[in-house]
């Protein structure tokens, strides 16, 4: 599914800031994988480079996406293409409705896959239908996007976005940060619900706890900008009683 | 630096340049005594230039000259005119003049209407106590001789008498069919205690126009009024809104600007009376040589009434954009709620805003806030859109709906903020 081979990224400003230092990665369809590491590896960096952001500059190595080549893509192709990133800090759009929002972005795909757009009824029924098991009120669905939303409703939103979207390969960043135990729960059901056999997940965490919830197959240990360990569930226990000092003491060595 | 005095002589001889020799038009004793007071005070006044403290963004020679900038018809490629599918008494005016011909009859329960033109041939009318009074008050503290030379010389227009509520609204529509026409048109609209009317306008007008409308809302009165000015590209004027609201009563103003060589948009208004509202708004677009001015002025000279000016305006490849809006608050006016913000949404660097927002309070217990800001499009959520699948040209779109939206959600019927709405996501899809 996502393939990523020897990446290499730098922040465009401040150039020579190299935050990917050859990072490689492989998830095939229906996995779940988890990237765990200290603050200022990469993690997020690794989320924005995948998605298309502006800001980075790829230096060397490669991604793709079933076979195509994720870097050269517009970050709305790379969507169309069935790219998903749940923000770790979701943006608010004053003035955008959440289902103008949902409905254009929905519609916009489709049409880039060649499928026919849905109409105003059939989008209704569909996102009502799923909007209601993220327990997203329709209040909710009506206000202009995470405009007032706490942290958990922000974080309902991105999944109830997944939902929608049914994208292949799912990048949750820090999708745990914000929320309390009944939020992380609500957002793994929704999370887990989406779980197949045709569709692949990144887990980007800091903690072992939000895999308790949406179980991992793979574990990988990332710092300063590569993956230094892949196990699997058992890794991320690890870390949670030991930390990462070890382990990085362990890749230096 | 050019002595006052010598300015102020400047000016009144370029007044006098231009009036010397122009006969005031014939009507009655009312009208007749109201231009020639109206040209007295432009002799007086001497005509606007841009070393005027409220002149200093915008230069109104083209407002001012003898002859007409002669400008290219406007080819509208199809798009229907603001309104179109609403049920409604048309009034059309073509280049400026009134055209019964493609009016409707002027008959509508709740309102007495007739023409600026007939009702000057006589010698008594409702509307003396408003035509030139308004806008003569309006002169004081800020000068506006335009408004006072279209109050001498007008002789078109309608006089609107809202004496209950109207099923319909009442819609003004400007066509510009000459490519020299410079229109002057005067309107007086008064709202009886505890009536209600809509009032749209909309259309080019003319190559160049000069307008003036005089509002006088009785205690509790109701006027929504929508304007819609564009898209013609080839166009100048200056269009004056007198509003005087007594107690209770309530005002929405609210204007769509699309496109003009030059356009400049005085709102006065003095809530007179207590627990008074009055709202103006305006949403402008402007892409290329567009120069665009909206100058405000709301008095509160009673206690406990509530004013917002939310202005908007989105901007690229050397359009202009000026705010210059005033909240004054006599010493009287205590609880005064006052808002005001005027933004920008600059889309490249050769679009250029300019603000001057201004306070002057003399009441000790009211609430006033203002702001003002200038920005480009927030790259974080162009990010989001585009990460969910939105094409950047669509996501920049929606993002400058959503920076407008606040203005339109002053007009308070939905179906006209939809109509305006749809029109600017076209005029966005067609310039891309």
């Amino acid at each position: 599914m996502l393939e990523i081979n020897n990446l290499h990224a730098e922040l465009e400003e401040d150039s020579g800031v190299k935050i990917l230092k050859g990072l490689s990665l492989t998830i095939k369809p229906g996995e779940v994988h988890a990237i765990m590491g200290p603050n200022g590896s990469g993690k997020s960096t690794l989320s924005y480079v995948l998605s298309g952001r502006d800001g980075y500059e790829v230096t060397e190595g490669s991604a793709t996406l079933e076979g195509v080549d994720l870097l050269e893509m517009e970050p709305e192709e790379r969507a169309a293409a069935g790219l998903f990133l749940a923000f770790q800090y979701p943006v608010e759009i004053p003035g955008v409705g959440n289902m103008t929002f949902l409905r254009t972005a929905v519609n916009a795909q489709r049409k880039a896959r060649g499928e026919e757009e849905l109409s105003a009824g059939e989008f209704l029924k569909v996102v009502r239908a799923k909007a209601k098991e993220l327990q997203i009120d329709a209040e909710m669905l009506k206000r202009p996007v995470n405009v007032g939303f706490s942290g958990g409703e922000k974080k309902r939103n991105e999944i109830l976005q997944m939902a929608m979207l049914e994208p292949k390969m799912c990048i949750l960043d820090e999708t745990d940060s914000g929320l309390d135990v009944d939020a992380m729960k609500l957002v793994s059901d929704g999370v887990n619900a989406l779980r197949d056999a045709g569709r692949s997940f990144l887990v980007i965490t800091h903690y072992q706890r939000l895999l308790n919830h949406i179980q991992p197959d793979v574990v990988h240990i990332m710092s300063e900008g590569r993956i230094i360990k892949t196990g699997g569930p058992e890794l991320a226990l690890e870390v949670e009683e030991n930390g990462y000092a070890d382990l990085m003491a362990e890749a230096q060595a | 630096m050019m002595p006052r005095a010598k300015l102020k002589a400047q000016k009144v001889e370029a007044a006098n340049a231009l009036l010397d020799g122009r006969a005031l038009p014939q009507g009655g004793a009312w009208i007749t005594r109201a231009r020639s007071d109206a040209e007295q005070r432009v002799r007086d006044m001497g005509l606007p230039t841009k070393r005027d403290e409220y002149w200093r963004y915008t230069d109104p020679r083209r407002l001012t000259s003898a002859d007409v900038v002669a400008g290219a018809l406007h080819d509208t490629q199809g798009e229907a005119p603001a309104f179109d599918a609403f049920d409604r008494v048309k009034l059309v005016f073509v280049d400026g003049v009134f055209d019964a011909d493609a009016s409707d009859p002027m008959a509508l329960d709740g309102v007495e209407i007739c023409q600026l033109s007939q009702a000057a041939m006589t010698d008594l009318h409702w509307a003396r106590d408003i035509y030139g009074a308004l806008e003569a008050r309006g002169q004081s503290p800020v000068e506006r001789p335009l408004a006072s030379l279209n109050t001498a010389y007008a002789t078109e227009g309608v006089l609107i008498r809202v004496t209950g509520k109207p099923a319909k609204p009442i819609s003004l529509i400007y066509q510009r069919k000459s490519e020299t026409s410079d229109a002057m048109v005067h309107h007086v609209i008064r709202v009886e205690s505890g009536a209600e009317a809509t009032i749209l306008e909309n259309g080019p007008f003319a190559t160049r126009f000069n307008q003036v409308m005089e509002v006088d809302i009785a205690d509790g009165g109701t006027l929504h009024h929508i304007r819609a000015q564009g898209r013609d590209h080839e166009r100048a004027g200056s269009a004056h809104f007198f509003a005087r609201l007594g107690a209770g009563s309530h005002l929405k103003s609210f204007t769509l600007t699309a496109n003009g060589a030059l356009i400049r948009n005085d709102s006065v208004i003095w809530l007179d009376g207590g627990e008074g509202s009055a709202h103006v708004a305006g949403a402008t677009v402007g892409d290329g040589a567009f120069h665009h001015d909206d100058t405000v002025f709301i008095t509160h000279g009673a206690p406990r009434c509530e004013s917002r000016q939310v202005f908007k305006k989105v901007l690229r490849h050397g359009a202009v954009g000026v705010f210059q809006g005033k909240i004054l608050v006599d010493q009287i006016a205590q609880l005064t709620d006052g808002y005001q913000i005027s933004q920008s949404l600059l889309l490249d660097e050769d679009a250029q805003f300019l603000a001057k927002p201004e306070l002057e309070i003399y009441a000790d217990d009211v609430k006033c806030s203002h702001g003002s800001t200038s920005g480009e499009i927030d790259s974080n959520q162009l990010f989001y859109l585009r990460a969910r699948g939105v094409p950047e040209d669509t996501a920049k779109t929606l993002l400058v709906l959503a920076f407008l939206a606040e203005a339109l959600d002053e007009i308070a019927d939905p179906a006209y903020a939809e109509d305006l709405r749809a029109r600017l996501e076209a005029w966005f899809e067609r310039r891309g």
